[in-house]
């Protein structure tokens, strides 16, 4: 069954821990103007709209995609879930063009979080400051100090599972919920970083590893890519967005925003969107933005007007500029032993070495990588695109599936102007302009991929692995283009979210992010939410909030 | 849905595994069992490619797809029919190309043409080895561009049509019996998680 008609409306919405089951939801008319209209119910969006509803705020958060119910909805298949994805029309260009769709977006009430990893990092201190104390990119409007209680904070909402001791990074509590037993897919990457001497860790994982209200313990399907099933997956869509209904915020879900509209003072009042068959516009004191790094400038692109004929939050030019990804070509290895990496997160082994090392680099930057767990889809995908095996020689490979263990690093990609989201002139079923997502890497980039396949390649032979082979295609996560600053000319919105130009529209999510890091960024996307609905009260409780 | 029937069974070091034996146990849940049945038993019917172009599709995949027993190449082209026709796809496409259905459309025929003009015949009535030599052509992109019109070959023959077929393949129960995969796993998922270790609900693996 797939829910393509909207459940949350008439006062109640899916309880996301029942099958059939409602939970009370508020509902506002769309003639009343609420204090914060919030598009997106990702990372950004979730968050925010969780926290903000909890400060007092009335909260209505839109959703393109369908409001799911994990028990009753997800199968233990990857072809069924294919569903979890957006895959409205886009185009991509360039010399390094994005495979966009699976694994780099969500469509539904918790977005991304939905089929994340569930890899629970916190950003290297110095990368807040990354131009003045590392020499690239960019600096962010705020330190790691700044943001550290709120990485505390979500880290605390997502009852992470993690080691006592955790290698890299300054001092911090420990994980809320003891880490996982490592399962071999692991164990091989720990094997070759003690042979190596590299520091290694259990990742800190979104998955209970013990009973949490009505999520049980991970069972270790391994499904965790494709929706988790049981419930033990914290996500958006099982920790804030419950928070949130209770809070009182009502979310709209298969709701796609189209246009936000501006009154002649140039202040936003609301947001047209497409919901049950017709256009409608929910009247608000502010808009935020939660669509992630192509679904927000495209929509602020989108809703240009006679005072912003260049898009919304745009007089700096930057909007839809420096588009980041996270490179992830991969090294892969044979090993005599049965690893059966199907079993457990896809990525239960991690070290950040080379996040936190800068001797022996011939690039800047830095990335992470940890241990992987493709199931048979996506395992024959790779070997069909990246080797061109078919037939005979495909089975052949495959059948190599339960011995294989191999290493994908999160890999820090430059911002660059020339990399970036604009509008296509062709229209999507909504008539509304498609994205043009074009990305090319640096040779920066290059050279920091290299350094990392060449690294993994050693790792594991040096676990025991063999017949080692590596590809260059895979990049995960989309960042970066609408970044914040100390300085309207150079960023689109300041320290707390807020667009320079329009004092009641704000940002909360990805595209946020001056530089991206070698980390997944879902952690550091929800502190920032958790910081900016902190500030967002702050500056009400002083009267700072624009009146609509 | 019990059984699959697995026909000739080669040297699998997984021979008499069969994941769906566990179809009546905590490895399933009711949401994963109406997927599977579905997937199993109700064929679609071409609805997309015309007749020709289908025949044509089913010989590529009798190439492309890992040949497994029992596994039949026709079943394989009408999933694709199936997704082409709901328009299922990853919704990305390069600016040049066209629309993902459009594509498979030009492909195929591409694919027809390049056969006529290295063999001088239909794709589907070359033997097995011209086939594959017309396959090779395209993958390693030495092919008349004039057939291929907006479209990359080599591009194609990666991203697209090996790509969905390895893919549609390897979702098929069969495949999962073939390299030892647990298959579904919800709500009873694994226990034991280390280097050798198998819980009595996986494959057996002989060595």
């Amino acid at each position: 069954m797939s829910p393509e008609t909207p459940r949350a409306k008439d006062g109640r919405a899916p309880d996301v821990f029942s099958r059939g089951g409602w939970t009370p939801m508020r509902d506002y008319a769309l003639s009343e103007p609420v204090d914060f209209l919030i598009v997106g119910a990702g990372a950004g969006g979730a968050t925010l709209g969780c926290r903000l509803a909890e400060n007092g705020f009335s909260v209505v958060i839109l959703e393109a995609g369908p409001f799911w119910r994990p028990l009753e909805d997800f199968a233990s298949d990857e072809l069924a879930q294919q569903t979890l994805f957006w895959t409205d029309d886009r185009l991509i260009a360039g010399d390094d063009p994005i495979a966009l769709g699976g694994n780099n977006s969500g469509r539904g009430v918790g977005g991304s979080t939905v089929h994340y990893s569930m890899i629970a990092l916190r950003f290297r201190p110095e990368w807040f400051k990354c131009r003045s104390q590392l020499g690239y990119g960019f600096d962010w409007p705020i330190t790691y100090d700044d943001l550290a209680p709120y990485y505390e904070e979500a880290e605390e909402a997502l009852k992470v599972a993690g080691p006592v001791n955790y290698p890299w990074g300054p001092p911090r509590r420990r994980y809320p919920y003891r880490p996982h037993e490592v399962n071999a897919a692991g164990l091989v990457l720990a094997r070759g970083a003690e042979k190596l001497g590299v520091g290694w860790a259990a990742t800190p994982l979104t998955t209970v590893s013990a009973p949490r209200g009505k999520s049980p313990p991970c069972v270790y399907r391994g499904f965790c890519n494709y929706g988790c099933s049981t419930n033990a997956k914290q996500s958006a869509l099982t920790v804030w967005i419950p928070r949130a209904l209770r809070a009182g915020a009502q979310v709209r879900d298969l709701a796609m925003a189209g246009r936000i509209d501006i009154d002649p003072r140039g202040r936003a009042t609301g947001v047209e969107y497409f919901r049950e068959g017709a256009w409608r516009f929910q009247h608000a004191r502010n808009v935020v933005v939660a669509g992630y790094a192509i679904e927000t400038p495209r929509l602020l692109l989108n809703s240009a007007c006679p005072l912003f004929p260049k898009g919304l939050a745009n007089s700096s030019g930057l909007v839809g500029t420096h588009l980041t990804t996270h490179a992830g070509p991969g090294a892969w290895a044979t090993f005599d032993e049965a690893i059966r990496w199907y079993k457990g997160p896809p990525n239960m082994a991690v070290t950040e070495h080379w996040n936190y090392t800068d001797q022996g680099k011939d690039f800047v930057g830095g990335y992470a990588f940890m241990s992987q767990g493709p199931l048979p889809m996506a395992w024959a995908q790779t070997l069909a695109t990246t080797r061109g095996l078919w037939g005979a020689a495909l089975r052949d490979e495959m059948r190599k599936y339960n011995h294989m263990a191999g290493f994908v690093p999160v890999g820090e990609t430059e911002p660059r102007a020339q990399n970036c989201v604009t509008l296509a002139d062709d229209v999507d079923q909504y008539g509304l302009r498609i994205p043009k997502v074009i990305f090319s890497y640096s040779e920066n980039d290059k050279r920091l991929q290299r350094h990392a396949v060449a690294f993994m390649s050693e790792m594991l032979a040096a676990a025991g692995g063999y017949d080692i082979w590596t590809n260059f295609k895979d990049t995960s996560h989309l960042l970066g283009t609408c970044r914040m600053g100390d300085d309207p000319t150079t960023s689109v919105v300041d320290a707390d979210g807020r667009s320079w130009d329009i004092p009641n529209l704000w940002i909360c999510d990805g595209s946020l992010f001056p530089t991206c890091g070698g980390v997944n960024p879902s952690l550091t996307i929800q502190a920032l939410a958790c910081r900016i609905a902190d500030r967002i009260s702050r500056l009400a409780a002083t009267g700072s909030l624009a009146s609509a | 849905m019990r059984e699959i029937d697995k026909g000739d069974e080669t040297a699998s070091p997984y021979a008499g595994y069969d994941v769906l034996a566990k179809w009546n146990t905590p490895s399933f849940d009711d949401r994963t069992r109406g997927v599977l049945e579905r997937r199993l038993t109700e064929i679609s019917p071409r609805r997309f490619l015309a007749p020709d172009a289908f025949a044509l599709l089913e010989a590529v995949v009798e190439r492309l797809a890992p040949p497994l027993p029992g596994l039949s190449p026709r079943l394989l082209a009408r999933w694709i029919d199936a997704c082409l026709y709901e328009n299922f796809g990853e919704g990305f496409r390069a600016v040049a190309a066209p629309p993902w259905p459009q594509s498979w459309r030009i492909g195929l025929g591409a694919i027809d043409g390049e056969a006529r003009r290295l063999f001088g015949a239909p794709f589907v009535a070359l033997g097995a080895d011209e086939k594959d030599a017309t396959l090779q052509a395209i993958q390693q992109g030495t092919t008349d561009a004039a057939l291929w019109r907006r479209l990359d070959a080599a591009s194609f023959f990666s991203d697209t049509l090996l790509k969905t077929i390895a893919g549609l393949a390897y979702a098929h129960p069969l495949a999962w019996n073939d390299i030892g995969f647990g298959g579904p796993a919800s709500p009873r998922g694994y226990v034991r998680l280390g280097f050798d270790a198998r819980d009595p609900w996986e494959a057996r693996e002989r060595r």
